[in-house]
């Protein structure tokens, strides 16, 4: 048993909470203790599996009922203006939420969502630091036929080095509309962009560009047939208008190519 | 404008523990739902400027006590019987193939301090305002948890000894 070190020690010890001076003090009295010595061990050890069985949920795409959970009723002024905003951007689209609302059935993913979603997934993932995707760029045509798969249609990552931009990787998450593909660009001073595409209303033909802001994000999203995409970034608005039309116009010589 | 916390920041994080104090999936990220609309809630008696982290750690903690008791309210005062020495036919009992199953035998008391300390890195002094326990709870049920996990996952050779026919 310990006598000058006493349990506590021995996991602060472990927990890396002890003053500098007490832990060489520790450090000594367990190299002539053994048995506090395995203790300790396995007690780090425990840590460590920890770590390696769970830190994975860390990664793991963010369910959007949960991230929806953090903006429900909310009162605060930053999001009653956001909620007015969306309003407006809703009001646009009238004509198409009646459509379906009278349609039933189906739950309607109004093109606002989508920007809405598309911000949040980008204000997650981009200020990762070290792991922003689940599949960098140097597997980019694996990357891009796993992400495809998923999400049900043949996607191309757009190229954005005329503009500076890099294709960093990216990831799945969950959407209400299905499996979400997310890819991930960055500029040599790692300012970093991302396009959001998931399936989008069935019915839904819009192809305008449209542009929102979402709590400071800056996002120019459009639907092309059965998919909708939305650019996301912080890099200031022109910049991304540029982008957002470099994109859209690949997509669609790449339609025409078809 | 008045600044809103970044409750989304912190999901990956309450999920990486939910999961681990439930040892399920679905009932890890119902806890979650539940922590982040009773934050949402409540939001007005969070200071700002204090740790948002550690607030919605309390918050699912209450939660998460509350299932049990509602699960079963007869069991709340175990830890303490669960806490006599083991042994070697007890030792037998509880020997558990991995990290996953020694987490779901041990005691709830003793799992989230041994997940708040050794997975969320919450310091002691921290812990003990989660879980709403004074620090000398704390430091006497992680004690606890990382013997009863010593002897789960590996066990003490002279006790397994004993256990082998």
């Amino acid at each position: 048993m310990t006598d000058d070190v006493q349990e506590h020690e021995l996991h602060a010890y472990v927990d890396g909470a002890l003053p500098e001076a007490r832990r060489l003090e520790v450090e000594a009295w367990l190299a002539a203790h053994p048995d506090d010595a395995a203790r300790v061990l396995a007690w780090a050890g425990q840590n460590q599996s920890l770590h390696a069985a769970f830190d994975t949920v860390l990664n793991e795409p963010l369910p959007l009922n949960l991230v929806r959970a953090t903006r429900r009723p909310v009162m605060p002024v930053a999001f009653v203006t956001m909620a007015a905003m969306l309003a407006m951007l809703v009001t646009g689209l009238v004509g198409y939420a009646i459509g379906l609302s009278s349609g039933g059935g189906q739950a309607p993913v109004a093109p606002a969502y989508l920007a809405r979603d598309a911000a949040i997934a980008h204000a997650v993932f981009s200020p990762e630091a070290r792991h922003p995707v689940e599949v960098d760029a140097a597997h980019a045509e694996h990357l891009v036929a796993w992400l495809s798969k998923r999400v049900g249609t043949q996607l191309q990552a757009p190229d954005f080095s005329a503009q500076g931009f890099a294709l960093l990787g990216g990831r799945l998450l969950a959407g209400e509309t299905g499996p979400v593909a997310q890819f991930m660009y960055q500029d040599p001073v790692e300012r970093r962009v991302t396009l959001y595409v998931r399936r989008a209303v069935a019915g839904n033909r819009e192809t305008s560009f449209r542009h929102a802001s979402e709590n400071g994000v800056d996002v120019f999203y459009w639907i092309d047939g059965d998919f909708g995409y939305a650019l996301s970034g912080q890099i200031g608005r022109q910049t991304m208008q540029r982008l957002a039309d470099a994109a859209y116009a690949q997509m669609v010589t790449a339609n025409v190519n078809k | 404008m008045r600044t809103r916390p970044d409750l989304i920041e912190q999901i990956p994080r309450l999920r990486r523990y939910a999961r681990a104090l439930t040892g399920d999936v679905n009932r890890a990220d119902d806890l979650v739902q539940d922590t982040l609309e009773r934050a949402l809630a409540k939001l007005d008696l969070w200071q700002p400027g204090s740790d948002l982290r550690a607030w919605l750690f309390t918050l699912m903690h209450n939660l998460f006590v509350n299932q049990i008791r509602l699960r079963r309210p007869q069991e709340t005062v175990m830890e303490d019987a669960l806490d006599v020495p083991v042994s070697g036919g007890q030792m037998e009992a509880l020997a558990a193939r991995d990290i996953h199953e020694a987490l779901a035998r041990l005691p709830e008391e003793q799992r989230e301090v041994l997940l708040l300390v050794g997975l969320e890195q919450f310091g002691y002094a921290e812990a003990a305002q989660v879980l709403g326990v004074p620090p000398g709870t704390v430091m006497s049920r992680l004690s606890r948890a990382r013997e009863r996990m010593r002897q789960m996952l590996a066990g003490e050779p002279a006790i397994r000894l004993k256990v082998v026919k």
